[in-house]
């Protein structure tokens, strides 16, 4: 038995239940056993003062790259752990370009103990939708989701062949989980290393033009409709996929949608220097595409914020821009960015940002936690929603340090971050110590 | 010290019309060097060049290379192939590498855009950019200036039109830099495939028929067709590519004034330009690559820190 614990005085939001409101939240036994407000502590409580802080359900990522196996240089299901921790999160889901690829039971499992064995935010496996994310044939779906895979992906790889989107969409059906797709049409997409416009004209950079992203989308949803299966779309970033995502919601189409933090808020010009921290795949668009995935998110139509976390070897990213692999971390960052962007600078409310990041993400993943519902796991972020603090790379826990939002003040991030009741991440100057 | 140009020339894009005209200026009394029976002044006399080249070239290395010699300098010519760059390794450490053996400059050619940049922001030595993949090709352009202005006596008001390939085409992004600082109207014409996405937004003029540029311009920067687009599909074939966009001499008949013919090189004789224009009267081809010999010695100078000047007395060997 654990102490229990009581989280004192903060701003209570659940978005499941519509609850935001000053409250105390008592966790007993690794469960939320209470929410309410003047709550007394039971003997022998630990009891933290947490008064102008948020205690909100633990934030979710149902889209990260741990590296492992493969590349523990650059990091490790441990380290990907600690760092989620870090960004408030108490779940994440790691994608199965691994090396070598998480594609089969055993793979699975061992991503499962890695999780355990850290201890820290709870780390999903998604298994590979085809055997070696090679595009041809099925992976065995029911034995991954046996040993305890949440989803399946050949993310990092889009899927071209339309008959095995349908089929995995198909077979997915029979264990309810979702089909994640990186959309991407590979002859469009080809060769390109960043947004096709303006900017990679005067950089005689190749681009990759919006229509890449949402031929596929279009054709996700089709298959979607055709199979009656549920497709996730991974880091939508046009306006064009989000208005496709739109009309496809409101034909009942089962299609899920996730945004990343960077594609809402950095532009291809970004690229401007050559900074390879501005080459991800897919590629940062322009001012109209954030406008409409900001849009899309308030909505809902876009049902979350992913973030792709995708960590580099510095001296990978230390290369010319055609030369340097896509992706940059986001864990610890993803939170702050957001917030500031979207809430501090209008648009978003502070609920709906919390709702984007653990109850809907958790919902369409199908994952325990994402509420603060009594007998609930006890799944909890408390943010601090006030305090500036400054990216330093250095100070990061994940191994990597590929980061574009290096140097950048953000207002709001976890003071406190329980998985199960069991606090995985403190801020030093953590509340009510 | 650090001259008028700053530390590098990575493009033009990055230059003022000043910069620009500081070039072309300090450039007219390197042209009289190398029509001297000893081609040589001592201006860089104790400087290390390095030339590296990741990518296959002859007249720009050659040209280069012409340029530091008479100047006096020592160079080194490192190619991609049979160095260690073959042997994996990175952009940073050769140039790390070259640096620790205390050279002054670095002339670089590269497949990749930004290299040239990316190598600046990180030795100390001047870069000079001998083209990045499809970024910029300053040098070019700046010969290409220099022989318009040499045949024109100006450069501003002058309708200048690039065909071809422009979506490929450093020398493209750096001429129009170059030709609208220096206030010259820029004109574009080729097959869409073969046009970047916003290019008219960088202010140039569109065509899509050989017909209306010839109409409209004064001269005619020809860009060379790399045979492997058509393999990539960008164009059906070289036969039709010349039937409906090649500059022949019959459709430059139908010109209202000869139009001044310029090509950055190596031709493709009956592919985007006829023999017969190339070799024609209005052909300033080879003016080019003379001109591009004392364009560079001006780069080098200026960047090494010379003042333009001294660059009359430099010419005599007097410095």
């Amino acid at each position: 038995m654990t102490r229990p614990l009581l989280l004192s005085g903060g701003r209570v939001i659940d978005p499941r239940r519509g609850f935001d409101q000053p409250a105390d939240v008592l966790i007993q036994d690794g469960k939320i056993a209470a929410v309410k407000a003047g709550l007394g502590a039971p003997d022998g409580a630990d009891v933290r003062d947490v008064r102008g802080h948020v205690v909100a359900p633990g934030l979710v990522d149902v889209h990260v790259h741990l590296r492992e196996p493969g590349n523990e240089d650059v990091e490790t299901i441990a380290t990907g752990a600690r760092a989620a921790a870090a960004g408030g999160f108490s779940a994440v889901c790691a994608m199965p370009n691994t090396d070598p690829v998480t594609d089969n039971q055993a793979a699975v499992g061992f991503i499962v103990r890695q999780s355990a064995r850290a201890g820290l935010t709870r780390v999903y496996p998604i298994g590979a939708i085809s055997v070696g994310q090679r595009g041809e044939r099925l992976s065995e779906f029911g034995e991954m989701v046996g040993a305890g895979a949440v989803a399946v992906s050949d993310d990092g790889r889009p899927v071209v062949s339309s008959h095995l989107m349908r089929t995995a969409l198909e077979y997915a059906r029979t264990f309810e989980i979702p089909v994640a797709d990186h959309c991407e049409e590979p002859t469009l997409a080809s060769g390109g290393v960043m947004h096709e416009g303006l900017v990679s004209t005067r950089l005689g950079l190749k681009g990759i033009p919006a229509a890449a992203e949402e031929i596929m989308v279009q054709r996700d949803i089709l298959l979607a409709e055709l199979t009656g299966g549920h497709v996730h779309l991974c880091h939508v970033s046009t306006r064009g996929s989000v208005e496709l995502i739109r009309r496809a919601k409101q034909q009942g189409i089962r299609v899920t949608a996730e945004v990343t933090p960077h594609h809402l808020t950095l532009t291809d010009q970004a690229c401007e220097t050559y900074d390879t921290h501005a080459k991800m795949s897919p590629p940062l668009r322009e001012a109209a595409d954030i406008a409409a995935l900001r849009q899309g998110l308030k909505e809902g139509v876009i049902d979350c914020v992913a973030s792709d976390h995708a960590p580099h070897a510095y001296d990978a990213k230390e290369a010319a821009f055609d030369d340097a692999p896509f992706g940059i971390i986001g864990l610890e960052t993803a939170f702050g960015v957001v917030h500031t962007e979207l809430v501090l600078n209008g648009g978003l409310t502070l609920p709906e940002l919390i709702a984007r990041m653990s109850s809907a993400p958790a919902a369409a993943f199908r994952l325990p936690g994402g509420t603060l519902q009594p007998g609930a796991v006890a799944d909890v972020v408390v943010l601090d929603t006030t305090t500036r603090w400054s990216v330093d790379p250095a100070t990061l826990r994940s191994k990597s340090r590929n980061t574009p939002f290096a140097g950048r003040t953000l207002t709001g991030r976890a003071a406190l971050t329980l998985v199960g009741g069991t606090i995985v991440h403190e801020l030093e100057a953590a509340p009510g110590r | 010290m650090t001259a008028a140009l700053g530390k590098d020339l990575v493009g033009l894009e990055r230059l003022s019309p000043d910069q620009i005209r500081l070039i072309l200026d300090t450039a007219e009394p390197f042209k009289e060097v190398s029509e001297r029976p000893i081609k040589k002044v001592p201006a860089l006399r104790g400087k290390t060049i390095v030339n590296l080249f990741f990518e296959a070239s002859t007249r720009t290395r050659i040209s280069f290379e012409f340029a530091e010699k008479r100047l006096s300098a020592d160079t080194v010519n490192v190619a991609a192939s049979g160095s260690a760059v073959q042997k994996g390794e990175t952009l940073v450490d050769t140039a790390r590498n070259l640096e620790a053996m205390r050279i002054d400059m670095v002339v670089i050619r590269h497949p990749s855009s930004g290299a040239a940049a990316f190598l600046g922001d990180r030795i100390r030595s001047n870069v000079v950019n001998a083209g990045d993949g499809k970024h910029e090709h300053p040098t070019q352009a700046l010969l290409d200036l220099l022989t318009i202005r040499d045949k024109h006596g100006k450069i501003a008001g002058l309708k200048v039109c690039l065909v071809g390939d422009v979506l490929h085409s450093r020398v493209a992004r750096s001429n129009i830099w170059g030709l609208s600082k220096l206030g010259a109207e820029v004109g574009v014409c080729g097959p869409d495939t073969l046009m970047p996405r916003g290019i008219e937004e960088l202010g140039v003029c569109r065509f899509r028929r050989i017909e209306e540029a010839i109409e409209w311009a004064d001269v005619l920067n020809v860009l060379r067709l790399q045979l492997e687009r058509m393999e990539m599909g960008f164009i059906p074939s070289v036969r039709e590519y010349y039937r409906v966009f090649g500059v022949t001499l019959e459709r430059l008949e139908k010109a209202p004034r000869p139009l001044t013919i310029m090509h950055p090189g190596p031709m493709n004789r009956g592919v985007e330009i006829d023999s017969r224009v190339a070799d024609g009267p209005h052909s300033v081809i080879l003016d080019q690559v003379t001109n591009g010999v004392a364009v560079r010695m001006a780069v080098l100078y200026l960047l090494a820190g010379g003042r333009p000047e001294l660059a009359d007395a430099a010419k005599r060997g007097a410095e």
